[in-house]
């Protein structure tokens, strides 16, 4: 336990990033994620790093943009309205295949919406979330354990598949305090041939960019594109199952939804429900095969969310809607408490015996 | 197995935060799984301010407490808001300097005690949280000095190091409270 400190979920992404090397930050603050920026402010100009704090999102994605061409490591984090704002720079990482880590700590919305958690930019984060053909890696921590350990993850995801690596997390997981161990083995960072760090007269330029005027090569662009997300489709799904084997009921629930309804599986258990639980750790890639595996045994399923139903159709289309599958969820900022799944899991299971 | 939930609760500047941490970086020491959650609305000063904390041998489910088996109430609001949420048989510590009225349930054991005003008698007003906290570990039987002199050290910062023996004396000063 020594090892141990006690952190914040948005420090601890802070200090994850500086840990895996990352010696650019750009943002701009709003609640409930500013703590990554205070902590960057604090720590970047003590080891040669950049914090800078941008006049708007949309200035501070394409500072991220400009790093990354470069081929070093950058991130921004923001909270669901300024995601919004970065949309557009999203999109154009996408089009010029740059890696980036982004963190969205969600709260309420839509629009302004509140500061309270939220995990309603499921759909924004799994689908894309700017315009085009695209996604992006998407990792949704539970703990703050796992915000350090799926920072350094995101930066490595997205510098092996030149791609932009999503952390979405919520209010809650940015705002608690758990123990963390930073103790991280960090892999060497992949070779960048096509970074723009000046041809010094021995080699071709590069060109990094996202307009492609000949629809021939923008298509071909987009299929090779899908072909890796094919192959990360194939190989980076993360999950984890808890009591899923025998189960009659399988809860779904990612981040904070997933430490409450954990509370609802080992009380229905301990009624005798046979119940269990998937979470998935990558929103995209969707852990597809638990859920179908699942799907063979569990007569059904329950997604339990802080929005109006959005990884509920990810489960539906991972099980091909051969079990049903209903909603618990509580929005707006407020959190399902683990007496509502439970009602929900006995309902499930034929209501109160 | 054993889990416990804690509830601090009262103004915004109180310390509420900061006791909480102090009992999460505790229980840190002693080696058990912890958990810390504040609220963070816009009410930071002046009006209410509470938090979450969870020590437990296992690892901690969800880190919301919404019924505490320790309920820590600095003002009325406090009480007043979260009183009924106790579980049966927990128990409620109370600023009785600034909680006028009785605990209405019969089914929870409650110290009142003075805080704010051992504080002031004390010298140091912005200690009553720290007092309270000395009271609430001799109660959990948790009260062993090198253990709360190591969390004391984690949560004050290196600017405010000479403060450790002033919070130190008063936690003490609660803990002897009858």
């Amino acid at each position: 336990m020594a090892d141990k400190v006690l952190m914040k979920g948005n420090e601890a992404i802070a200090e994850a990033a500086i840990i895996a090397g990352c010696r650019h930050y750009f943002g701009y603050p709003i609640t409930p994620q500013t703590e990554v920026a205070a902590y960057m402010a604090k720590k970047m100009p003590k080891i040669g790093g950049c914090f800078l704090q941008a006049e708007s999102e949309i200035a501070a994605i394409n500072m991220v943009y400009g790093v990354s061409s470069t081929g070093k490591r950058v991130m921004t984090s923001s909270s669901s309205p300024g995601i919004s704002l970065k949309s557009e720079g999203l999109s154009y990482l996408a089009g010029a295949d740059l890696p980036a880590l982004i963190v969205n700590v969600q709260r309420g919305g839509p629009g302004l919406g509140g500061i309270q958690p939220s995990q309603s930019d499921y759909f924004q984060a799994t689908r894309g979330g700017g315009h085009g053909d695209y996604h992006m890696i998407v990792l949704a921590p539970a703990s703050v354990q796992e915000m350090a350990e799926l920072t350094v993850k995101g930066f490595e995801l997205a510098d092996t598949y030149r791609m932009t690596s999503m952390i979405l997390a919520d209010g809650t997981m940015g705002q608690m305090m758990e123990p963390v161990s930073l103790d991280f083995d960090i892999k060497p960072v992949p070779e960048k041939p096509w970074a723009t760090t000046g041809t010094k007269m021995e080699r071709e330029h590069n060109i990094v960019n996202s307009l492609y005027l000949s629809p021939e090569k923008l298509e071909e662009t987009n299929f090779e594109r899908y072909e890796k997300y094919k192959y990360i489709e194939e190989n980076e799904a993360m999950y984890e199952e808890y009591m899923v084997e025998d189960a009659d009921i399988v809860v779904a629930a990612f981040g904070i939804a997933a430490r409450v309804s954990k509370n609802a599986v080992n009380e229905a258990r301990a009624r005798g429900i046979k119940v269990g639980l998937i979470r998935p750790i990558t929103l995209w890639p969707f852990p597809v095969a638990p859920f179908k595996k699942a799907a063979e045994h569990a007569k059904k399923f329950i997604s339990v969310e802080l929005s109006m139903g959005q990884m509920i159709e990810d489960v539906k289309l991972a099980t091909d809607c051969k079990v049903p599958v209903t909603l618990c969820n509580r929005v707006g900022g407020m959190i399902p408490s683990p007496e509502q799944v439970l009602e929900a899991i006995v309902e499930a299971d034929g209501g109160v015996k | 197995m054993s889990t416990k939930q804690f509830l601090f609760s009262g103004f915004g500047g109180q310390g509420i935060l900061f006791s909480g941490k102090l009992l999460a970086y505790k229980g840190l020491i002693d080696e058990k799984q912890v958990s810390w959650l504040p609220s963070y609305g816009p009410e930071m000063r002046g009006g209410t301010a509470s938090c979450s904390v969870i020590i437990s041998d296992d690892p901690v489910g969800s880190p919301i407490v919404s019924k505490p088996d320790v309920l820590v109430a600095m003002n009325l609001p406090s009480l007043d808001k979260y009183e009924d949420a106790v579980v049966p048989g927990g128990i409620i510590f109370a600023d009785s300097t600034l909680i006028e009225r009785k605990v209405k349930r019969d089914d929870v054991t409650v110290y009142y005690v003075p805080a704010t005003k051992l504080a002031n008698d004390n010298g140091t007003p912005t200690l009553a949280n720290i007092i309270l906290m000395g009271k609430i570990l001799n109660v959990l039987g948790n009260f062993d000095e090198t253990s709360v002199r190591a969390a004391l050290g984690k949560v004050i910062s290196a600017r405010h190091a000479d403060m450790l023996e002033v919070n130190l004396k008063a936690m003490q000063l609660g803990a002897d409270y009858e």
